[in-house]
């Protein structure tokens, strides 16, 4: 069955799962730490024990998403090689050493304190712990900040040559490392992420809160979660609308695929709202369109003209119904988070922040919403530099190893399966711990005897109880 | 000599130190999932699993970094051996997610606390298997056409490689036993003491093995091993080997707690040298030599900046994360 597919195709949709159940994990984890960290040090600062609580929380929920991290990331880095072996070969020389410094100076410092992290309070004292917590954070933005060195270095190539076996030779590190997106896509990725876990956050405040808006770690939790998203919404959307300008420039057929300009405009293009891609007329179907907007937000000029995907040859078009519909999405959901944080930012305006129940559902809806936008910005990103791995320079069928699709379509068949059993298996206990309030002295557990001090850190049975 | 041989020369060093500094860390705690079943109670599980929980994800983080650092330097060799090796590769990798996740997972729930031992042991035995059959796939030789890997899908499966991959499960088994013992009082260390002594002997016995049949997988490592100036230079390996078997066995039998430990080590780092010296100058054998598959000069020279500051600071924390969580651990007061 899979394997009447090439090994191409195949090879494709197992990066792109693999890529895609991973990126859910550091979305939330570089966010989390952050947020861990901060709440740490408020704690250390103000001795405002509701901090701490909420701090213990968050920590058991963190060690659960970030085990997941890990072991899907560890399939990462040797995906390039099993199935796309030519590629290894090839931009070896310009990736490599950038994967290597992310191994060396974030990998190493996340698991090395990591450990000190979650169980080491006691042992360390606070002052170490909170160092330890900062290096945490500190190695999932390093680590971010390498992993979109490399992608956007694939977008948007440059300080290289080449040699006479076809590799990539680095010329100049700097111009590889800050290459054209990469200042853009890391700045949009992060705040994405801090999105991200703000809304779960608020998610699961709003949850306990539709149940009891008494308890104070709930109250903080929410509270800090909807300033998150007040603030942090609005300078993603600037952030995202610079970006876009940035691959207009770099990448101007993505942006047509993004836009669904299959048509040149010579004065003024329209912004399309909706509307279905029909590839085979070339023309978007039921478009609801705002006359040259579009002109108007990637030029800053209601009349400046726009190519389209007419004057792009069919065999470097990127799939443009994709692109479409999961760059809509993306936007869509800025939107609503936008809504979001002015919303809770009226209601705490009028001291209604904790009272206002609709909103509390609404911040339910929200949780998850961010996940869906990364991914569905990712696959912007990703699908609309296709047919290119290294933009313009490595087609994605030079890419491929002499993989037989037969061993392809069994691994990623394996893939599926352990993925889905084991990501899922961890989902549900990070939704059950969720559903307990913070606080709760067994978190995690669900039934069974007391286990001596097994489960229970020392310091959540001795002082974590809310004044409730 | 000029920079590139030399540079190209450091690096197979350095990665082969990312190896077995794997080899050394992740081996315990790999053995550590293999011995699961032979634990007697759901408390002694509990605290083996404690004894690692806070170092695991640093000890894998080396395997991330051989094989990263085999793109960054030898990106040929990576795309070689990825290819030759696809499913034991594989099916390590899927064998890693069961276990890793299984050190959060099994305290989080009861029902499902069984599932989560048989992940932790059979993720820890298959990924063990897989990384000795990849070994032994590599010693009998990878076949390489210009820049492509020319042999079949099943080409690593051979008695040999199976041969190894056996041998290796059962090294880390003596290495997790080891480190129970020197971490754990009571009742598992006893267990551990008891089962040190016959995974030693299937040790030595695999070394053994493996050693007589590698030169017979390739004429230079022969030649290597037992030709003339070569076989001067091999002879303190045998030596060093028998002392370090002495060390293991009157430790375990006088038991000792930190010696057998080492010395169990040390036989994982001797097998390694020799290795080592089999497979010099080739980064692959018998296709690839170490400076076929280097990347060019500039690549080499920038990671090595900073590999040449990162490393030692990493030795430097790690080390301090070993140190937090020294001495025998109190199975009453777990880490979770
Ligand atoms: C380090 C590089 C890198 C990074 C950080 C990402 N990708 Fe990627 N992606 C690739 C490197 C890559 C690639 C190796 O270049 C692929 C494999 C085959 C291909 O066409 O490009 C690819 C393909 C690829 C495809 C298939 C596109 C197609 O074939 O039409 C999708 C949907 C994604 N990726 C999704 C993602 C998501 C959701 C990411 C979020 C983390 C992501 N990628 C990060
Ligand atoms: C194909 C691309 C990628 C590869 C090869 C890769 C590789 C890895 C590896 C090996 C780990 C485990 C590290 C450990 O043991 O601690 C990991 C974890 C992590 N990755 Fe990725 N990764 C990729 C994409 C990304 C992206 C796009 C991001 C974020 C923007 C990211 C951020 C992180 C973070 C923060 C962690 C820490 C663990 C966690 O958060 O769960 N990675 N990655
Ligand atoms: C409404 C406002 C937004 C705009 C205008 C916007 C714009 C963009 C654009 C143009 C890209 C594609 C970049 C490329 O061509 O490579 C992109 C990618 C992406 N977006 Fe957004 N975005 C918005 C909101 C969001 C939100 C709310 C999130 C998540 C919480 C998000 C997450 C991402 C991610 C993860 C990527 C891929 C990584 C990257 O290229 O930076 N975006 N966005």
């Amino acid at each position: 069955m899979l394997s009447s597919f090439a090994a191409e195709t195949l090879a494709r949709f197992q990066f792109a799962f693999t890529v895609s159940f991973h990126i859910i994990f550091p979305a939330f984890s570089i966010g989390l730490a952050s947020f861990l960290a901060v709440l740490n040090a408020l704690w250390l600062w103000t001795g405002d024990a509701v901090y701490r609580t909420v701090f213990d929380y968050w920590k058991k929920i963190f060690a659960v998403a970030f085990g997941m991290g890990v072991v899907s990331g560890i399939v990462m880095s040797y995906q390039f090689g099993t199935n796309w072996s030519e590629y290894a070969d090839k931009t070896g020389p310009v990736l490599g050493p950038l994967m290597a410094y992310e191994v060396l100076s974030a990998f190493f410092l996340e698991a090395g304190f990591l450990g000190i992290m979650l169980f080491g309070r006691e042992k360390v004292g606070n002052g170490l712990h909170m160092f330890a917590t900062a290096m945490v954070a500190g190695g999932t933005l390093m680590s971010a900040t390498w992993i979109l060195s490399v992608n956007s270095w694939m977008q948007t190539p440059a300080g290289f040559s080449m040699n006479e076996v076809g590799q990539f030779v680095p010329e100049d590190w700097w111009a590889i490392i800050f290459n054209p997106s990469f200042p853009y896509r890391l700045v949009h990725m992060v705040l994405a992420a801090y999105l991200t876990t703000a809304f779960v956050v608020a998610g699961v405040a709003g949850w306990h809160l539709l149940k009891d808006r008494s308890n104070p770690a709930t109250r903080t939790m929410f509270s800090m979660a909807m300033w998150m998203a007040l603030i942090v919404t609005p300078i993603q959307i600037f952030a995202g609308d610079e970006h876009g300008i940035n691959t207009l420039e770099h990448q101007p057929v993505k942006i047509m695929a993004m836009e669904g300009h299959y048509d040149s405009h010579p004065d003024g293009a329209p912004l399309v709202l909706f509307g279905i891609p029909n590839p085979a007329e070339k023309r978007i179907d039921y478009a609801v369109e705002v006359p040259k907007l579009s002109s108007l937000i990637l030029k800053h000029d209601w009349n400046a003209p726009l190519a389209g995907l007419d004057t792009v040859p069919d065999d470097e078009e990127p799939p443009v119904t994709i692109v479409f519909f999961s760059f809509r999405i993306m936007v869509g959901i800025g939107f609503a988070m936008l809504g979001m944080g002015l919303w809770g930012g009226i209601q705490r305006w009028r001291g209604r922040l904790y009272d206002t129940t609709w909103l509390h559902r609404a911040a339910v809806v929200m949780g998850p919403m961010g996940f869906v936008a990364v991914l569905a910005g990712w696959i912007t990103t990703e699908v609309g530099r296709q047919p290119y791995t290294v933009y313009g320079m490595l087609r994605t069928s030079e890419s491929l190893g002499p993989v037989a699709a037969p061993a392809v379509a069994a691994s990623l068949i394996a893939f599926i399966v352990v993925y889905f059993f084991v990501f899922g298996a961890g989902t549900f206990y990070i939704m059950r711990m969720m559903g307990k309030y913070p606080g709760t002295p067994r978190l995690g557990l669900r039934d069974g005897p007391v286990r001596a001090a097994g489960i229970t850190p020392l310091q959540q049975t001795h002082n974590a109880h809310p004044a409730e | 000599m000029d920079v590139i041989f030399e540079l190209s020369f450091i690096w197979a060093g350095l990665i082969a130190f990312a190896v077995l500094t794997y080899i050394i860390l992740d081996g315990f705690d790999l053995g550590v999932g293999i011995l699961f079943p032979f634990a007697q109670s759901k408390k002694d599980r509990d605290t083996m699993m404690n004894s690692v929980a806070p170092i695991w994800d640093g000890n894998e983080t080396w395997l991330i970094l051989g094989g990263g650092g085999l793109f960054a330097v030898f990106p040929l060799a990576y795309a070689v051996v990825m290819s030759a090796l696809y499913m034991p590769i594989i099916l390590m990798l899927l064998a890693l997610v069961f276990r890793g996740v299984a050190f959060e997972y099994r305290w989080r729930t009861e029902r499902w606390k069984r599932v989560w031992d048989i992940a932790f042991f059979g993720g820890s035995t298959m990924a063990a298997l897989c990384q000795g059959i990849s070994l032994g796939a590599l010693v009998q030789g990878i076949k390489v056409t210009e820049r492509h890997y020319s042999g079949g899908w099943w080409d690593w499966l051979t008695p040999f490689s199976i041969t190894t991959g056996i041998a290796v499960v059962v090294g880390y088994a003596l290495l997790g036993a080891c480190w129970v013992m020197m971490k754990t009082d009571g009742a598992v260390h006893h267990r551990m003491r008891d089962l040190a002594k016959p995974l030693a002997i299937a040790t030595l016995a695999f070394i053994a093995a493996v050693s007589v049949w590698t030169p017979f997988q390739n004429y230079t490592y022969f030649e290597r091993w037992f030709a003339m100036p070569g076989f001067l230079y091999t002879l303190p390996i045998p030596i060093l080997l028998l002392f370090t078997v002495y060390m293991l066995f009157t430790g375990i039998a006088r038991g000792r707690d930190v010696i057998p430990f080492f010395a169990a080590e040390g036989l994982f780092v001797i097998s390694f040298i020799g290795i080592g010296i089999s497979f010099y100058p080739y980064i692959v054998p018998p296709s690839l030599l170490i400076t076929d598959a280097a990347a060019p000069d500039s690549s080499l020279k920038f990671a090595l900046v900073g590999t040449s500051v990162l490393i030692p600071l990493i030795l430097a924390y790690t080390a301090y994360a070993y140190w937090v969580f020294r001495g025998k651990l109190d199975p009453e007061n777990g880490y979770h």
